[in-house]
């Protein structure tokens, strides 16, 4: 029961009829004045204390999309098939679904959680694990898979070293315990980052087309069940306002706005949703996730039959003081929301009570059109759930490509001092090896479980992550996330399209055909005209390059306001591609696996610089055009390397550091060395970053087959020289060990970390 | 052989556990930790995981599941059992193994291909591998530091029930003692995971096929 002085002060519906003129927070929710207008427009009256509080969060920026739907709007564009089938399930839902044959579908979503694990570094990245898996579970897939794209300020930073290891603690510490294989991702340093890192994190699932399930309510009289964790005050946010509106001065103290987490409890819930999918008595399902029961609530009624009746006080608390105001707002982790019916809530309950999992009828489904929420009898919510849930405003930001746009283009890092001689060159390739963005991320790395569930066939540091996804026919599916925020700023446009590229590419080196993208877009404030044209940007830099590449986007996330005082983070529109393989047994492999193979290059060098990793680690520098994308030219690439499996014995894409780095890590790989010949200016062969570009191996006899692979697919090709020994050579020019290569490249996070 | 995998709500590795086990030729069965019953098994792995969550001591809940009543008899009775990482935990806070396991010296979780060095090859789970044997196989946990006093590491070695040592020590165990048997050698508790290293394509190579071949390996128990 309330105690008396809440029940004393609850604001009801009648109340608010009865009592049109009381003040209302609504400028400390976040409300603008229009949309408080707009509220008392739809109801008709002034909302109550709890109306108020799920409109205020359902239309927040993170919930309703409102400054980027706009832009959003036209991924639908893009027809909603990849090149093997038709989507079985879009944007909208919990997390797109595509067909990758045999009966399979996969489901995968990347999302932020970076708000939060600024806050509180372990806990906000622990939750932003468990909240992605949710959404892929609420699809009825198991989730099988994770990976964490992540950014920081410089190694050197002092918040990076607050932040980073409670941050990766947490992305293990959640994943770990739920048995999620981690099978990739990034961890990139850059000054724009700190005092705001991002926790990007993203999840697979693997379901049978049959066992689809979607976001609904539907068939009045169908019964609402809260199962899962007990609601507490975690994760209130801005609603502490109306508790302290509600509460006297001696009151519960404002609770922490981060959840906290519970990966036990997800576990069950996982195992418990599974069993409760495969004995067909879920009509219809929602995760709990940001803005809590005011979600889940406000959308399986709005994409049902448009009604639905709930009495809060039989949600279970944690915390009996909670007001119903909070209890709507609380974004406390590992719940689920199902409609049963009523002939299955016996089965429903038992196969909770198996798993150890509470659950409780919470109301029902109706046709009256309208979301009512009771307390203790009482009519707290009267609204129409459309209107929460998917009416949100939409604003039409105003957006301008900044002045400095034009100087920063024009101060190109082809300009600027390069290393003349051999012994030059080798000390760069060291330097850049050595360097945060490409030195080894194993201390991050091992602290996540990469073998768990036992079909891990590719993990980070290869280019994509592999799943076997049938132990019979080995279908498999590969993912892989990338973004160079640095291109993205010096050409949002293009910046996008080579994060699509790279990420496409890591999906084809390892024999996979790219099927599809997520993505989430990482963004300063939408109020800064500059940076909505940067998200304007990125978005159609994405839809033209999906239109062309023939991929859809199935889904994603945004996360604007990024940004500390008035310096916005470097646009980082992270991108995941999923690829499906026939065979994963003939996947290739991303180092060099064996002396004596001929070494070749994929695809085209041109002298491009800036944006570089070259500059940025040598000369501190950001300015110029990004690399050309090619598109054409990727999907040819692509194609080749699928047809090369079995033929290739390796392939590493070039990125980030270019050819040097790629041929460092390929050596490093295994311990397998190489020797080069470079074609042209021997600086820009190794140092530019030029896109759609790999680096391949053969076995001795093959060198011609493959000549004649690139030429069938019109990928140029490049003859470097062949594997052996146990240093890198590049002819003419230096001589580098394997050793001392590891020695420097593993040596610089444990000896920040350690 | 008839191999029992047991199921804790918490468990992760036991569908690994249980696809080790029919690689190695056996029938692998699941049993649910709140069973009374082993249902006819006839051998035990508890696998990986964190049983009941662990936010209390690793394994210290476990050992009051209902199935461990009879896990306990089995293991007193002769039946093979073998503990992996939670597991492992959860035979030591059983007292059916000496010892415990505590947070690594390092602090932070840790998923490795770890070297060790096979050095009992006459238990119910080692026989396939000859003594001194060095293989490669995946650790991973956040709570692996093998710890116990000094009368009973002595004892350990002089009886030769460590089963299986770190090569280099990645947790901060004493001795680097990964795994050790009781006195009749049905009953391994081994901190890393064989069961990851069954298959070239999803582990480091096939080093840990062995502790699932030794089941039921002729004449073994009598020895």
């Amino acid at each position: 029961m309330p105690d008396a002085r809440t029940a004393l002060k609850l604001d009801t519906v009648s109340l608010a009829t009865d009592d049109p003129g009381r003040e209302q927070p609504w400028a400390d929710l976040g409300l603008k004045a229009d949309e408080y207008a707009r509220i008392r427009e739809i109801l008709g009256r002034r909302p109550t204390s709890s109306e108020l509080a799920m409109y205020s969060v359902m239309w927040s920026e993170h919930c309703s999309y409102k400054s980027s739907k706009v832009h959003l709007k036209q991924f639908s564009e893009i027809p909603q098939e990849t090149p093997v089938g038709k989507m079985l399930a879009g944007i909208g839902e919990n997390a797109g679904v595509i067909d990758v044959g045999q009966g399979y579908a996969v489901t995968f979503k990347v999302e932020s959680h970076n708000h939060p694990s600024y806050v509180e570094p372990y806990q906000g990245a622990a939750t932003g694990v468990g909240g992605i898996v949710r959404d892929i579970l609420a699809m009825g897939a198991r989730p099988v898979a994770v990976m964490d794209p992540l950014r920081f300020g410089p190694l050197d930073a002092e918040d990076t070293h607050r932040v980073l290891p409670g941050i990766v603690a947490g992305v293990g510490g959640y994943g770990n315990c739920l048995g999620l294989p981690n099978i990739g991702g990034e961890a990139v340093f850059d000054e724009s980052y700190v005092g705001n890192p991002l926790v990007n994190a993203l999840c697979v699932g693997v379901l049978r087309h049959e066992d689809l399930h979607l976001a609904k309510a539907s068939g009045a009289g169908n019964l609402v069940v809260l199962y899962g964790a007990r609601t507490g005050g975690d994760g209130i946010g801005g609603v502490s306002v109306l508790a302290s509106e509600t509460f006297d001065a001696d009151g519960p103290a404002k609770r922490p706005s981060v959840q906290v987490g519970d990966p036990f409890m997800e576990k069950l819930l996982i195992e418990c949703t599974l069993e409760l999918f495969a004995s067909g008595v879920v009509a219809g399902i929602q995760d709990l996730g940001g803005a809590g029961l005011s979600c889940a609530t406000s959308e399986l009624a709005s994409a049902g039959d448009g009604g639905m009746q709930v009495e809060l006080d039989r949600v279970p608390l944690r915390d009996s003081t909670l007001a119903p105001e909070e209890i709507l707002m609380s974004e406390s982790q590992e719940r689920m929301m199902a409609v049963v019916e009523p002939g299955d809530v016996d089965a429903f309950m038992a196969i909770c009570a198996k798993w150890d999992v509470e659950a409780v009828v919470v109301g029902e489904v109706t046709d009256s059109g309208r979301l009512e929420i009771t307390w203790h009898g009482e009519t707290i919510v009267d609204v129409p759930p459309r209107t929460v849930a998917h009416e949100g405003p939409t604003y039409q930001r105003p957006f301008a490509r900044p002045d400095w746009q034009d100087a920063l283009q024009a101060d190109a890092a082809e300009a600027l001092a390069r290393p003349t001689s051999g012994d030059d060159l080798r000390a760069t390739v060291l330097r850049l090896a050595a360097s945060p963005n490409l030195c080894d991320k194993s201390w991050i790395t091992d602290q996540y479980d990469r073998y768990v569930l036992g079909n891990t066939v590719l993990a980070q540091p290869s280019d994509s992550g592999m799943i076997r996804i049938d132990e019979e026919t080995n279908l498999g599916v590969a993912v892989s996330t990338d973004c160079n925020g640095r291109f993205a700023k010096l050409d949002p446009y293009a910046g996008a399209q080579l994060a699509l590229a790279e990420s496409y590419r890591n999906v084809a080196t390892g024999g996979a055909k790219p099927l599809a993208i997520s993505d989430c877009l990482n963004f300063g404030s939408p109020e800064d005209p500059a940076v909505m044209w940067q998200f304007a940007e990125a978005c159609r830099g994405l839809k033209d390059a999906c239109l062309e590449l023939g991929i859809p986007v199935t889904g994603g996330n945004v996360s604007l306001y990024n940004q500390t005082g008035e310096t916005a983070i470097l646009p980082t529109p992270v991108v995941a591609v999923l690829g499906v393989i026939q065979d994963v047994t003939k996947r290739t492999p991303t180092g060099f696996q064996r002396s004596g193979e001929q070494l070749f290059l994929l695809g085209t060098t041109r002298e491009e610089l800036s944006g570089s990793e070259w500059a940025s680690v040598v000369h501190g520098h950001l300015g110029g055009r990004p690399p050309i994308v090619d598109l054409g030219a990727e999907q040819a690439l692509a194609t080749l390397l699928a047809d090369g499996v079995g033929l290739l014995t390796s392939a590493h894409d070039l990125s980030d550091g270019g050819l040097s780095q790629t041929l460092v890590e390929a050596c490093l790989r295994n311990g397998v060395g190489a020797t080069v010949a470079l074609p042209g200016d021997p600086f820009v062969e190794l140092f530019s970053e030029s896109a759609g570009r790999v680096v391949v191996t053969v076995a001795a006899d093959d060198a011609v087959r493959l000549t004649e692979l690139a030429l069938e697919h019109g990928v140029p090709v490049t003859h470097l020289g062949a594997t052996g020994g146990d240093t890198l050579v590049v002819e003419g020019q230096f001589e580098v060990g394997i050793d001392e290569l590891r020695e420097v490249w593993s040596a610089t996070l444990p000896a920040v970390f350690a | 052989m008839k191999v029992g995998v047991i199921t804790f709500p918490g468990s992760l590795d036991d569908v690994d556990a249980r696809r080790a086990a029919r690689v190695a030729g056996h029938e692998a069965v699941a049993v649910w930790h709140g069973d009374d019953t082993l249902s006819g098994v006839d051998a035990v792995i508890l696998p990986g995981g964190f049983s009941y969550g662990d936010y209390l001591r690793c394994g210290a809940i476990a050992r009051f599941a209902p199935v461990m009543a009879a896990v306990v008899d089995a293991a007193k009775g002769g039946m093979p059992v073998l503990g992996i990482c939670n597991g492992f935990q959860i035979l030591c806070e059983s007292h059916l193994l000496p010892g415990a396991l505590i947070r690594n010296d390092h602090r932070k979780f840790g998923c490795l291909d770890q070297r060790l060095v096979i050095e009992n090859d006459r238990t119910a789970w080692t026989s396939s591998y000859d003594a001194g044997q060095e293989v490669t196989i995946v650790l991973k946990n956040g709570e692996g530091s093998f710890v116990a006093d000094e009368r009973t590491l002595d004892m350990l070695e002089a009886e030769g029930r460590v089963v299986a040592r770190y090569v280099g020590n990645p947790n901060g165990s004493q001795r680097a003692i990964a795994g050790v048997t009781n006195e009749a050698g049905n009953v391994v508790g081994l901190m890393p995971h064989p069961e990851h290293a069954i298959e070239d394509l999803c582990g480091p190579g096939t080093d840990g096929l062995g502790f699932f071949t030794s089941l039921g390996a002729a004449g073994l128990l009598s020895a």
